[in-house]
């Protein structure tokens, strides 16, 4: 027997979403997974398992995860400024937050780089007052990669506080809550799931991250390679089945990562009973 | 415990929203502060609450000036339109949270505050419910979780912003009773905004009647019914015919008319009879519409100068049978009682 559903158009709309699908993910990504596939499995763990490429992958999700975390406290002030307070000049702010969505990663990178080293413009200062030094070093990726994902953070979580009803801090005040109380009760378990999702996004985007990165990391092996730039260098030497045996290890980490976040929010969602 | 406002002004920008607002609430009173969208009611409760800052003024709880105190100090509850449940928390953390968020040193056990709530919720006949989300009931049962909810922290002052604004009829009158009862049962000082009349007398004790950021009028709701204090109060409380006289006309009222002013009559005030002939008749019967125990009549008065004016009287359905009219029928009146306002 037919099943009849109340929305038409079932068919047509999965067949499309299917073929899209195919055509930019699916095909691309498993084409990745046969080429790696002309390596043998011992082969594919002594690429993988290089000292250069395991201390790349140290730097690339440590420095995303990071990153991310630095992203999503920043973020969240930013879209918190932008939701709660009117201030003069507020909507231009607000335009100035999707810049890195159109700036070239490239001009990001070198702009960054030139500021942050050691004689740059803030370099000079953070070297002199606590002798930090940010360009060249891991902690030059962490800053190239906040400054990309910011606005991920801030797009996610600005319709979340736009939507939430401040009646509810108003409640919990009248019920003899200090601000303090307010905040960690009930409006931080109200954005916690737009957080996480804030901060999915802002590591997946620094994970895959190039262009910036490249130009303010320094690249030293073992201190400053991320995963993206030593694909890179395999290809150059013309070393196809390396560079994929690497992208693929990558991807089902970040993939199992993102898949763990999702859960925690589902969780976190069925837990306040937001589903 | 009794709340005293002396001289409470706020402004939004250009607009005054109350202008020296002048009440004094005594101890255990169930207060309808009622009047239009826009006339100020809800800003006075939030001020009273601490939600809104007065622009001058000050607001007594108990004799002790509470103005310049936190919301969060001032002993009162609120319920808020829209009740305002926090929804990410079961409907006992609700009503448990205004209990587990004191100081430490005044904070119950976890055994005192169980048995607290599930009391609370029994008053309000939702034990069953307690283990659900917000959103997972009805619009009659949230308003009486954001009740408990408040009544949790023993107020001494419980504050109500349109309690019944978002309901459909038929829960809003079991409410309307339930707070009542619920009221004499706790003895709590209550204030709620209503924009609704009916509501304001059905359930208050005490009616204080606002408009353009002032007081009106206040008192007993049979008060305020029978002895409306201007033309505001006499129109926007129950029906009323506002009627213009000169002084031939004045044979149909109780009292000869004040020049210049109007009368103001109630439809039940009036009597009705079939008129013997067209030169005694005041009126024309033109329609009617039955309220259940009361049948609505529209007349059109005749008149020299006003004429096309429409009179609703109100009478029991019985009479009106006996008097046997018809539409197009003309009648006479006769006028008990009016008010004479500017």
């Amino acid at each position: 027997m037919k099943r009849h559903s109340i929305m038409p158009g079932f068919a047509p709309s999965l067949g499309f979403t299917v073929v899209y699908l195919s055509l930019v993910v699916l095909i691309p990504l498993s084409t990745l997974v046969v080429t790696s596939f002309g390596l043998s499995f011992s082969e594919y763990l002594k690429i993988i398992t290089h000292a250069r490429v395991l201390a790349s992958f140290k730097v690339s999700f440590t420095a995303s995860l990071f990153a991310a975390f630095c992203a999503g406290l920043i973020g969240f002030v930013i879209a918190w400024v932008l939701v709660r307070y009117p201030f003069p000049g507020k909507k231009l702010f607000d335009a100035l937050i999707d810049l890195p969505f159109a700036l070239p990663t490239a001009v990001a990178g070198i702009v960054l780089a030139t500021i942050y080293q050691p004689s740059g413009m803030l370099g000079r200062i953070l070297m002199q007052q606590f002798g930090l030094q940010v360009a060249y070093k891991p902690l030059g990726i962490v800053f190239a990669l906040i400054f990309i994902s910011l606005p991920f953070v801030v797009r996610t979580l600005e319709p979340v506080l736009q939507e939430f009803d401040t009646a509810m801090e108003e409640a919990a005040a009248s019920l003899g809550a200090s601000r303090i109380k307010v905040f960690i009760h009930i409006i931080l378990p109200n954005l916690f799931p737009a957080m996480l999702t804030g901060f999915a996004l802002a590591f997946a985007r620094g994970i895959g991250e190039y262009g910036s990165v490249i130009f303010i990391a320094g690249n030293l092996p073992y201190v400053s390679e991320i995963i993206p730039l030593m694909i890179i260098t395999k290809l150059e030497q013309y070393d196809v089945p390396g560079a994929t045996a690497i992208a693929l290890t990558m991807l089902v980490i970040s993939f199992l990562l993102l898949l763990v976040i999702n859960l925690l929010q589902r969780w976190v969602r069925i837990r306040s009973g937001q589903v | 415990m009794s709340i005293i406002l002396s001289d409470i002004s706020k402004n939004f920008g250009r607009f005054s929203a109350l202008n020296h607002i002048n009440l004094e609430i005594p101890e255990g009173e169930l207060v309808a502060l009622l009047g239009p969208s826009g006339c100020g009611k809800t800003t006075l409760l939030r001020i009273i609450a601490g939600l809104e800052q007065a622009d001058s003024g000050r607001v007594l709880l108990s004799g002790e000036d509470k103005t310049e105190q936190h919301v969060s100090r001032r002993g009162i509850g609120f319920v808020f339109q829209h009740y305002a449940l926090f929804r990410h928390m079961t409907v006992f953390d609700n009503v448990a949270f205004g209990l587990r968020v004191k100081p430490k040193k005044i904070r119950p056990s976890t055994g005192d505050i169980h048995r607290k709530v599930h009391a609370l919720l029994e008053l309000v006949q939702l034990d069953w419910l307690h283990d659900r989300f917000p959103d997972q009931l009805s619009g009659g049962q949230r308003q009486r979780v954001a009740l408990a909810r408040a009544l949790a922290v023993e107020p001494s002052v419980l504050l109500l912003d349109e309690p019944f604004g978002a309901l459909d009829a038929s829960v809003r009158k079991d409410l309307r009773l339930w707070l009542r009862s619920l009221h004499y049962e706790l003895n709590v000082t209550s204030i709620f905004v209503t924009h609704d009349q009916e509501e304001a007398m059905e359930v208050a004790s005490r009616v204080v009647v606002l408009n353009h950021g002032c007081i009106e009028q206040q008192g007993a709701p049979s008060e305020i019914y029978d002895h409306p204090a201007n033309a505001f109060v006499s129109k926007f409380i129950g029906q009323t015919n506002v009627l213009q006289f000169d002084q031939q006309e004045g044979l149909l009222l109780p009292n000869t008319p004040p020049d210049g002013k109007s009368a103001h009559v109630r439809p039940h005030d009036i009597v009705l009879a079939k008129a013997s002939n067209d030169d005694n008749a005041h009126a024309v019967l033109r329609d009617w519409q039955h309220l259940g125990a009361l049948i609505r009549i529209e007349l059109e008065k005749i008149s020299p100068y006003h004429s096309g004016l429409s009179i609703f009287v109100e009478m029991p359905n019985e009479q009106f049978k006996q008097l046997a009219l018809k539409k197009g029928d003309k009648v006479t009146l006769q006028i008990q009682r009016a008010h004479w306002f500017h």
